[in-house]
């Protein structure tokens, strides 16, 4: 069966005032329907410019250079920003942001907000304005009920600043859910939470995937949170993928350097601590080929002539590193075309 | 091993003021009858969520908050009741790491410039000496010593971190109060982090109390652990007994709530009802007794003292067992 969403040879730039930033570089990716993909990465690895590339939310000075992004069959790309606004995002497309405080605007009752997305996005099938309303208000109550927030009722007349920090990410996670999307889409949505509400969010996550047929993909830095919650993984490294396949595999597994030098960094795991040496190439500068070659231990020298094509590990993840790959040149996809 | 800190029975009540034609704001208390102690040269680790008191505890010891009652005993002497200069020269030897590194210093000042005032301050004269001093310090906390003459927004958030160690470290304190040194960081950064810590520990003789959510790094770090919930501490124990045996509900359900890399799914094992309490929060017995999945007539209606159930494992339950002595812990297992 054809994945919900299928990310293929992305590449991204953003124009800064230093020069064009390269951000993201033959990414891709793919999520089954109803599963949980992570997608992991360190800072300024390009995570959050790939979920805007797939809302089409991107900065004015950013670019899709290649690629295609085919959710349920078409092509994001291909579509207008009307389109995308009508027909995609909140409809399709749920999306649950980090900063609960900056995505709800505090001068308007949380239940006018909510039930503004659903209005946006009814579709107009005869009925009367007014008892769409009550059904959108009854679907509401009913959603913030399944996500445990207290007094629902009251909970649509009250403003966000009057909710606590786990509260308010289930009023987001209620309002990428209103209009029954396929697909959503949580940029660290428990980041700042407290330990024991992230674990009812996630747990909340899991069970709302199951029961709704909704698939998610979840971009996080945090190896536990995937550990806990994803079925897939899709490891990122400066703009480029580096490994991705089911959660165990990898986490057990890890076949790219760069996944085993992260994993190793992990407390749970460290035997002393040590850090990658190096740094995270400037995107503005990046190396040629594979990007974590000026940090890898195990660089070839072919290893900066280009990108390897995907390859399979043992472990059954799909990893993009020359000693997986065939060593015959003209595997090798050469990166620097245009 | 000597107790380098004392804390006994420390309680801290913030806010209380009463506005003339302002609504009274209710006094918030935020550290309830806390008493610990810190060992020289080891790494102590205060973990708990939103409102448990850690951070006002960790800045009562810094002297920054007054406490309401108890006593901080600095090597067996009080540093409570002291005038501002003497207790600010009594408590130089504690030292306060922040968060954010960065945004403690100035973004005008070389770093250089930044590492040197506070010799200055402290009355070291000789330009020389003090550049040779920073310069040590710098190498000390793996900086190069030429970097003295960049500006802040030079350095990543991981070098800040080094700049802001290397400032602490060159007033030679003993104890160091680190609020969350890891959050936010990538996991190669924090890594790199918490090994330069432990080696500044071993090479400065210094002693750690560590402020952290952070179970994780908790665990690989920490000689020893202080839960606390709602400004109290709930259980304290040698980091390898807590995590082998958490005995106080909450630990339990917090240890089993954090994400761990070993990958046991999103369960409902320890998953718990609603959000940590606010401390304006005001209840007879134990504050963890609507959330509690064990709890009984007495909890609610009595404060649970904090008294050992082992060796060195202090736990503040009614519920939690006696402690055992060692013929009956050998009766147990035969």
């Amino acid at each position: 069966m054809m994945p919900l969403l299928s990310v293929r040879g992305l590449k991204v730039t953003i124009r800064t005032d230093e020069g064009t930033a390269q951000v993201l570089d033959d990414v891709g990716l793919d999520l089954e329907r109803g599963r949980i993909l992570g997608v992991v990465g360190e800072s300024g690895c390009g995570k959050s410019t790939l979920i805007r590339a797939i809302m089409g939310i991107l900065p004015r000075a950013g670019a899709v250079e290649r690629g295609e992004i085919w959710f349920e069959g078409e092509n994001l790309l291909s579509f207008s920003e009307a389109e995308l606004a009508r027909d995609v995002r909140s409809s399709r497309i749920g999306f649950i942001p980090q900063d609960p405080l900056l995505a709800l605007n505090p001068v308007f009752k949380v239940g006018s907000q909510l039930l503004e997305v659903m209005r946006w996005h009814a579709p107009s099938d005869g009925t009367r304005g007014s008892e769409r309303r009550k059904r959108h208000v009854g679907r509401l109550i009913g959603l913030l009920k399944r996500l445990q927030v207290p007094d629902p009722e009251g909970a649509l007349e009250r403003y966000p600043h009057q909710f606590s920090g786990g509260q308010r990410q289930r009023l987001l996670i209620a309002a990428a859910l209103a209009c029954s999307p396929r697909l959503l889409i949580a940029d660290e949505p428990t980041t700042a939470l407290d330990v024991t509400t992230q674990h009812q969010i996630l747990l909340l996550l899991r069970e709302l995937v199951a029961e709704l047929a909704v698939s998610l993909l979840f971009v996080t830095h945090d190896f536990g949170v995937v550990a806990e919650l994803c079925d897939d993984l899709c490891v990122i490294y400066a703009g480029q993928t580096v490994e991705s396949g089911p959660v165990r595999s990898i986490l057990d597994s890890p076949a790219h350097p760069y996944t085993r030098a992260l994993l190793a960094c992990h407390p749970d795991r460290a035997t002393s601590f040590r850090g990658i040496p190096g740094s995270v190439p400037s995107p503005l500068a990046p190396p040629p080929g594979c990007r974590f070659a000026p940090r890898c231990g195990d660089v070839r020298a072919i290893c900066s002539a280009g990108n390897p094509a995907q390859a399979r590990a043992k472990s059954g993840a799909e990893v993009r590193c020359v000693q997986y790959s065939d060593w015959s040149a003209d595997l090798l996809v050469r990166s620097h075309e245009s | 091993m000597t107790a380098i800190l004392t804390l006994r029975d420390v309680s801290v009540t913030l806010g209380g003021s009463k506005g003339f034609l302002r609504k009274a704001i209710a006094p918030v208390r935020a550290v309830r009858g806390v008493s610990v102690d810190l060992h020289e040269g080891e790494i102590l680790s205060l973990v708990g969520e939103s409102g448990c008191g850690k951070t006002t505890l960790g800045r009562t010891i810094l002297g920054l908050q007054r406490e309401s009652a108890g006593e901080i005993l600095l090597d067996g002497k009080p540093v409570g009741d002291l005038s501002p200069e003497a207790a600010r020269s009594a408590r130089r030897v504690i030292q306060y790491v922040h968060q954010d590194a960065g945004a403690a210093l100035d973004p005008w000042w070389s770093i250089g410039r930044t590492l040197e005032e506070g010799l200055l301050i402290h009355s070291m004269r000789d330009g020389a000496e003090r550049r040779d001093r920073v310069a040590n310090m710098m190498s000390a906390v793996g900086l190069d010593p030429s970097w003295g003459r960049r500006y802040p927004h030079e350095f990543s958030g991981g070098q800040l971190r080094r700049v802001a160690l290397a400032r602490i470290l060159l007033l030679q304190p003993r104890i160091l109060i680190l609020d969350e040194p890891t959050s936010g960081l990538d996991m190669s950064v924090q890594a790199t982090v918490l090994n330069i810590l432990l080696e500044l520990r071993e090479r400065f003789s210094l002693t750690y109390l560590f402020i952290s959510h952070d179970l994780s790094v908790v665990e690989r770090l920490s000689d020893r652990v202080a839960i606390m919930y709602l400004g109290r501490i709930v259980e304290a124990a040698p980091a390898k007994a807590l995590f082998a045996a958490p005995t106080h509900p909450y630990t339990q359900v917090l240890l089993a709530a954090a994400p761990r890399l070993s990958g046991r799914r999103a369960s409902d094992h320890g998953s718990v009802r609603g959000d940590p309490p606010s401390p304006v929060l005001v209840s007879p017995g134990c504050a963890f007794a609507d959330r509690c999945p064990i709890a009984e007539a007495a909890c609610r209606s009595e404060i649970p003292a904090l008294r050992p159930v082992a060796q060195a494992h202090d736990v503040a339950c009614h519920r939690a067992p006696a402690e055992q002595t060692a013929s009956q812990r050998a009766r147990r297992r035969a």
